[in-house]
């Protein structure tokens, strides 16, 4: 047997299990587009494929109890928080066995018994409710933190800068996960924000302390964010990692990427954290080609599962608008 | 019975849930020491602590947004906007976020969140500070929307909101803080969507909201005077409506006046005009009059403020317009 190797705590079977969950999600998200290319799925979806490490890193470091709000680009974050992929692929068919039961689609993925209180269509829209949720975990002291799931895009609106300003204000239990994939939606960093390399700039502003994590090394993100959240947890105050990612493709299915260069994709593409994790474990080929028909199976069999599920009543419409 | 005033009503609903429930706490501009910039939250402070009662930045939509989030966790935040135009600083959390959430999810969460704000012309604030903005809200699926004219009413009201599921925006008028009305001093829950009939009459049906209830009674003493028998009914609850009872109400009278202080066009009384020439047109003897704030933002010049804003004579006259008309 080989020998286990112990880099700064994550066991190489934890590393493993990473990579699964990071190719599963990448097997998904491919699938989605497979999908979506063909017809079969209604609606706009944003694949999240480059930024595999960000999320499983983020996911695995919270615990049971932990809530976040993701973003548009939401199907990694709510599969590696242990959402089936059935009921996520459900979900994007429109089906009632969805995790949303139909009623929220690719940009309103739910899970509030994963923690999950909603994937935001609005950019920046999910921090505030992470804000009070964090307040809410240090008013009753429960050992819980709130977790707000953003892109480099959200740091220029104001919700964010209310968000941080008052999470610091009031030391609430929030982590602010920057995903810095360096895009707004065809916008490039540089065009639009003054920090865009150094979004930790953005916190030190409000006197939060910010953390620089490489975003393709899923141990990096997995320990680095465990540090924060036992910060958090304790009651000393939120964080803000700046976490440098890919985003691999366009900003949604079928964009045309017109805006960015063959060189720029090429960069990102030589940033693929699945292939730098395989890499790092010294995945042969034939663990590598098992491991992969494993995924695959699984992510077949949620189409087929979605496929089959129930569509929702036209005048089911009209439900869950009040409670 | 003892007399209460609309401030004292408002204080005393957040002072009970608070009591009750260590889940109910209060965020907002300057309502710890200062009380509230119209002194609604007087006492709170000293009496629930900082923690409780939370004095925020000017940060409207990071107020909302945080209630939204704590809400969802099963607390019951009450949040203060100080005037209903800041309202418009957290529209994208009021709208997208605290309306859609359940909705969004299928059903798996609740906001049991409670906005509270106040506004209302006739102090010349100008054109920032006192515009009358529930109608942009009645029309956004997921929201309730409360403006009660009484104090009994904003005392159970509130205490409603507090406890209901939804998130609520509750709308209070400047000019009504100190007005009185006799009411026991134990608090009564009012169920949200439930009409009070104000003042029963026979001639013609007043359908009013907030202040113009008010000015409406007025209205209605005058008309008296004139053989005019006038009923006034204050929905109370703008969403969800109690339809019923304004129908019922104008299939006795045959004839309605709509009356609120928010502008005319596209106002909750817009809404009310086809909701009943939908339910009892075959009622009806005369068009439905409106009556509302002339279309201009609220100017600051007194003469100029008093001509845009409704007042008992612009009630009275449509009173008289809609009887003026034979079978």
């Amino acid at each position: 047997m080989a020998k286990v190797e112990k880099r700064r705590g994550v066991s190489e079977e934890r590393l493993r299990d990473f990579l699964r969950e990071m190719l599963l999600i990448r097997r998904f998200e491919e699938k989605v587009e497979e999908r979506f290319r063909a017809g079969d799925l209604p609606g706009f979806l944003h694949v999240a494929i480059g930024q595999e490490a960000a999320e499983v890193g983020a996911c695995e470091a919270m615990e049971d109890g932990d809530v976040f709000a993701s973003t548009h680009r939401a199907h990694g974050h709510t599969l590696a928080r242990g959402t089936h992929p059935n009921l996520v692929m459900a979900e994007l068919y429109g089906k009632l066995e969805g995790c949303s039961h139909g009623y929220g689609g690719s940009m309103h993925l739910y899970d509030v018994e994963r923690g999950n209180l909603g994937a935001n269509a609005v950019v920046g829209g999910g921090l505030p409710a992470m804000v009070g949720a964090g307040l809410a975990f240090k008013l009753r002291d429960e050992p819980r933190v709130a977790v707000a799931f953003f892109g480099d895009g959200a740091t220029n609106t104001g919700a964010f800068h209310e968000s941080l300003n008052l999470a610091q204000l009031w030391k609430t239990k929030t982590l602010f996960f920057c995903e810095n994939n360096e895009w707004a939606e065809s916008t490039p960093g540089w065009q639009h924000s003054p920090v865009w390399n150094d979004m930790s700039k953005r916190a030190l502003a409000y006197g939060m302390p910010a953390v620089k994590v490489d975003g393709q090394d899923v141990e990096e993100v997995y320990e680095k964010t465990k540090e924060a959240l036992e910060r958090v947890r304790r009651g000393d105050g939120p964080v803000f990692l700046d976490v440098e990612t890919y985003r691999m493709e366009g900003h949604y299915i079928g964009d045309a990427q017109v805006y960015r260069s063959k060189e720029d994709r090429a960069e990102a593409a030589a940033q693929d954290p699945l292939v730098r994790l395989r890499e790092r474990l010294g995945v042969s080929a034939e663990e590598w080609e098992a491991l992969d028909a494993e995924v695959r199976g699984i992510v077949e069999a949620a189409v087929e599962f979605a496929k089959g599920g129930t569509d929702p009543q036209p005048e089911d419409a009209l439900k869950n608008v009040y409670a | 019975m003892p007399e209460l005033t609309y401030r004292a009503a408002v204080r005393q609903a957040l002072v009970e849930a608070m009591r009750r429930d260590e889940d109910v706490f209060l965020m907002g501009e300057d309502i710890a020491e200062m009380g509230g910039s119209m002194g609604v939250t007087q006492g709170l402070f000293e009496e629930f602590g900082a923690e409780r009662v939370r004095n925020t930045p000017i940060s409207e939509t990071a107020i909302v947004g945080a209630g939204i989030g704590a809400a969802m966790q099963g607390m019951r935040p009450v949040v203060e906007i100080m005037y209903e135009d800041f309202l418009s600083l957290a529209m994208e959390q009021i709208v997208n976020q605290a309306a859609k959430h359940r909705y969004m999810s299928g059903g798996q969460v609740k906001v049991p969140l409670t906005i509270r704000t106040q506004g209302g012309a006739g102090w010349s604030p100008g054109a920032q500070h006192a515009q009358q903005v529930e109608a942009w809200f009645v029309g956004v699926p997921g929201l309730k929307v409360v403006f009660p004219s009484h104090p009994s009413d904003a005392r159970g009201l509130l205490w409603s909101s507090i406890y209901d599921d939804n998130p609520v925006l509750f709308f209070e008028h400047r000019l009504l803080y100190p007005v009185r009305e006799e009411a026991p001093e134990e608090l009564e829950p009012v169920p949200l969507g439930q009409a009070r009939v104000v003042r029963e009459g026979e001639d013609v049906t007043v359908i009013a909201t907030g202040p113009l209830v008010h000015r409406s009674l007025a209205a209605a003493a005058e008309a008296e005077k004139d053989g005019i028998s006038v009923e006034v009914v204050d929905p109370r609850t703008l969403q969800p409506l109690d339809v019923d009872t304004l129908v019922r109400s104008v299939q006795k009278t045959n004839r309605a006046v709509v009356a609120h202080e928010a502008v005319t066009r596209m106002g909750f009384g817009a809404e009310v005009v086809a909701v009943l020439q939908e339910q009892a047109f075959d009622w009806l003897d005369a068009p439905v009059e409106r009556v509302g704030a002339r279309f201009a933002p609220l100017a600051f010049a007194p003469p100029m403020e008093r001509y845009l804003v409704p007042q008992p004579e612009d009630v009275l006259a449509a009173i008289r317009r809609t009887v003026a008309r034979v079978d």
